[in-house]
């Protein structure tokens, strides 16, 4: 009782072959795709690895682009292997490869589906690793004398400019961190000591923020320092004012772009999943066709094709028993009722007469 | 007595037709290419037109335009030729056809010379027309609230952050110039009453800057006011100072730009450019060697290929003869009239009036 049994005539099969050595280049193509999808999420990923505290977000790139690569190797081959089905004879070559092939290309779509879920599932990741490293690279902005953090506040002053944000939740973050360093700081200066002074760590805090915070769509001049107080600009009220500065947070702005960037990306890699099961399933239908054929002896006449020859259950069982019998394969079973050969009569046949051969004498 | 001849035996005149099939698809790719690279640099200037003053500079990419579309055009019918050339009963119904197509196919590829010359030649009605136009909109910056410029403030800012200059020639420019609007000025303070009359238009000027202006790559945080006193700030030296501010001025910066592209766009052109004449002038010689074969029946003999039937100023004078006639229709010569009249009379033919020419 096979699982979805499908008839093929001859014309079928070969038609069949061709559309599958077809669609195996075009899966080739489509491993390409995959391959070139995984390092672009890398280098996205990587343009930014100041601003990202952990590493654990590498490995959906990671496994897209090993993904690609295997998808291209084993389509390549999935290829040639539709190509000679056409032929019979040719397809006695691959007849004990090809059931290995499709249990491999198997689990290999699995690896594909779960590439696919990686890139949905890494959202709370991320958020976590931009959140620790804006907020460390915010805190570092002011080092750049210090060497390995040097360039982190061009950084993040492009990074405000480009995508339109400033500070991690919103501006106030400038506010709570020293960003102006001592270097510039005049220490002689009444009003510096006493800012100093106002908090436990001695910190230089002020409300103002850098300038790649100011919004390019302001129609006054930017104002950067002494944000709160209104009464240090003209006609400026520093709760109504909303287009002084970028609004959004940078964590909210990146988070989103890679959320857009990931979730473009699954899908593809879904579509993908889906046209790769379809090959397999074409390839399966092709493997039975064919071996049925050879089966009845006849290669001109019409032969089923299935996806398993039993059903679920007894196919499951079946592999299972193989799998457990893999096992005791060093096991001596000493119960008698397994071993066959203990206490059976003998049943040589020793020629006409029957007669079992003399034991020769020992000289002692 | 031909011009540039070279013979062409049976398998020659094959090889050639099938090297000029393939050249002229190269070539139409070629044309294609240009009329792409033509189109790509209308839309790099226009989307700066904010900051141009005139739209001179537009020549470029509309001549590379027209010349790539005729260039496809000149080298899809090379190859429909070159298809014919070799099947005798074909070919002829081209032959009117040619004459025409030569004159159109050299007007459209001197063009698409014209307009490798103009990206290199219009270096000076770019620079002129950049340096007006931000010169305008540095002195509107700060009427945002002026319908027809409110968007300057953002074009500028935007451009002096994407090119990393300031100002016109540089950004002292910017001191000249009121860039803060008189809606955030407080007119009771004594500091913006000084500053006010302190110059003939009663401008507020201050040694100060927009914030796009500011270099992401300083060190220390950027100093945008007061650049010149060097006492207003801390550790901070203006002579020395260099990764501040953007030192360079926006004109040089889009100028360079610009010339960059065209520059690069006219190597590319002029090599299409090259393909191209190479195609014509062996189509002249296919079509002049095939010619010489009309009326034979051997087609296999050998032949010759011509450039030009006379030489070159003999054909100049060809071409010219119509046009000059044309243009002395209106005048009659008395001395002329006199020596035609002469020459009617003792030729024999009593009463001929001879028209004057």
């Amino acid at each position: 009782m096979a699982v979805l049994r499908v008839k093929f005539t001859k014309s079928q099969r070969d038609k069949l072959a061709q559309v599958l050595w077809l669609l195996n280049w075009v899966s080739v193509v489509t491993g390409i795709i995959l391959f070139s999808l995984g390092l672009f999420l890398k280098v996205e990923i990587n343009k930014r690895r100041e601003l990202m505290a952990e590493r654990a977000i590498h490995s959906v790139p990671n496994m897209l682009i090993a993904v690609g690569l295997i998808a291209c190797i084993i389509n390549f081959v999935g290829g040639k292997i539709c190509y000679d089905c056409a032929d019979t004879n040719k397809f006695l070559r691959w007849k004990l490869v090809m059931l290995p092939y499709i249990i491999c290309t198997f689990f290999f779509t699995l690896c594909v589906l779960v590439g696919a879920l990686m890139c949905y599932s890494m959202h709370g990741e991320l958020e976590e690793s931009l959140a620790l490293g804006l907020s460390d690279a915010m805190r570092y902005y002011k080092d750049t004398d210090t060497p390995g953090r040097c360039f982190l506040k061009r950084t993040i002053d492009l990074l405000q400019i480009q995508f339109q944000c400033c500070g991690n939740k919103g501006h106030r973050d400038w506010f709570q961190i020293q960003w102006i360093s001592n270097r510039y700081l005049d220490m002689s200066k009444q009003e510096v000591l006493d800012r100093l002074r106002s908090n436990v760590e001695g910190k230089y805090l002020m409300d103002g923020v850098p300038f790649s915070c100011c919004n390019v769509n302001s129609p006054r001049h930017c104002i950067q320092y002494q944000l709160t107080n209104n009464s240090a600009h003209f006609n400026y009220d520093y709760k109504t004012e909303d287009l002084n500065l970028w609004k959004s947070g940078c964590h909210q702005a990146l988070v989103e772009y890679y959320t857009n960037i990931m979730h473009s990306i699954g899908l593809t890699v879904l579509l993908i999943w889906l046209f790769e099961l379809s090959v397999l399933t074409g390839v399966r239908y092709l493997q039975t066709a064919l071996e049925n054929v050879l089966r009845q002896g006849d290669p001109e006449s019409e032969s089923d094709g299935w996806l398993l020859e039993n059903s679920f259950v007894e196919t499951a069982r079946s592999n299972f028993n193989i799998i457990k019998n893999l096992g005791k394969c060093n096991q001596v079973d000493t119960t008698v009722n397994g071993d066959p050969n203990i206490d059976k009569p003998c049943t040589a046949h020793y020629g006409p007469d029957n007669v079992p051969p003399k034991q020769t004498p020992v000289a002692s | 007595m031909v011009w540039a001849k070279v013979k062409f035996p049976f398998e020659k005149r094959v090889k050639l037709a099938q090297g000029l099939w393939l050249l002229s698809w190269l070539a139409t790719l070629g044309g294609a290419i240009t009329f792409c690279l033509g189109c790509f640099l209308k839309t790099e200037l226009r989307r700066r037109a904010e900051v141009m003053d005139n739209t001179e500079i537009y020549i470029v990419p509309n001549t590379l335009i027209i010349a790539g579309m005729a260039a496809m055009g000149i080298n899809y019918f090379a190859t429909r030729i070159c298809q014919d050339a070799l099947d005798a009963t074909r070919f002829p119904r081209w032959k009117t056809f040619l004459k025409p197509y030569f004159c159109c196919s050299i007007f459209f590829t001197t063009l698409m010379l014209i307009g490798v010359i103009l990206s290199y030649a219009m270096k000076g009605t770019l620079e002129g027309s950049l340096k007006v136009g931000l010169k305008n909109g540095i002195r509107f910056y700060k009427d945002t609230d002026t319908p027809g410029r409110c968007f300057q403030k953002q074009t500028i800012d935007r451009l002096q952050m994407e090119f990393q200059c300031c100002g016109n020639n540089d950004y002292k420019d910017w001191f000249e110039v009121q860039w803060i609007s008189n809606r955030y000025l407080d007119f009771s303070t004594k500091e913006v009453k000084d500053r006010i009359k302190s110059n003939v238009d009663g401008r507020y000027l201050v040694d100060g800057v927009p914030f796009s202006c500011c270099n992401p790559s300083s060190p220390r945080p950027c100093i945008q006011y007061k650049i010149t006193n060097n006492s207003a700030h801390y550790n901070y030296e203006h002579q020395t100072e260099e990764l501040n501010i953007f030192i360079h001025g926006c004109r040089e910066a889009l100028l360079n730009y610009y010339m960059g592209l065209m520059n690069s766009f006219g190597a590319v052109v002029l090599s299409v450019f090259v393909l191209q004449c190479t195609v014509l002038a062996s189509l002249r010689y296919l079509q002049t060697s095939l010619e010489a074969l009309v009326g034979q029946e051997n087609t296999e003999v050998e032949t010759e290929g011509y450039l030009l039937e006379k030489s070159i100023s003999e054909t100049i004078m060809e071409y010219l003869d119509p046009v000059l006639k044309l243009m002395l229709l209106n005048q009659v010569e008395d001395g002329q009239v006199k020596a035609e009249a002469g020459a009617a009379g003792t030729s024999g033919t009593a009463g001929a009036t001879t028209p004057a020419t």
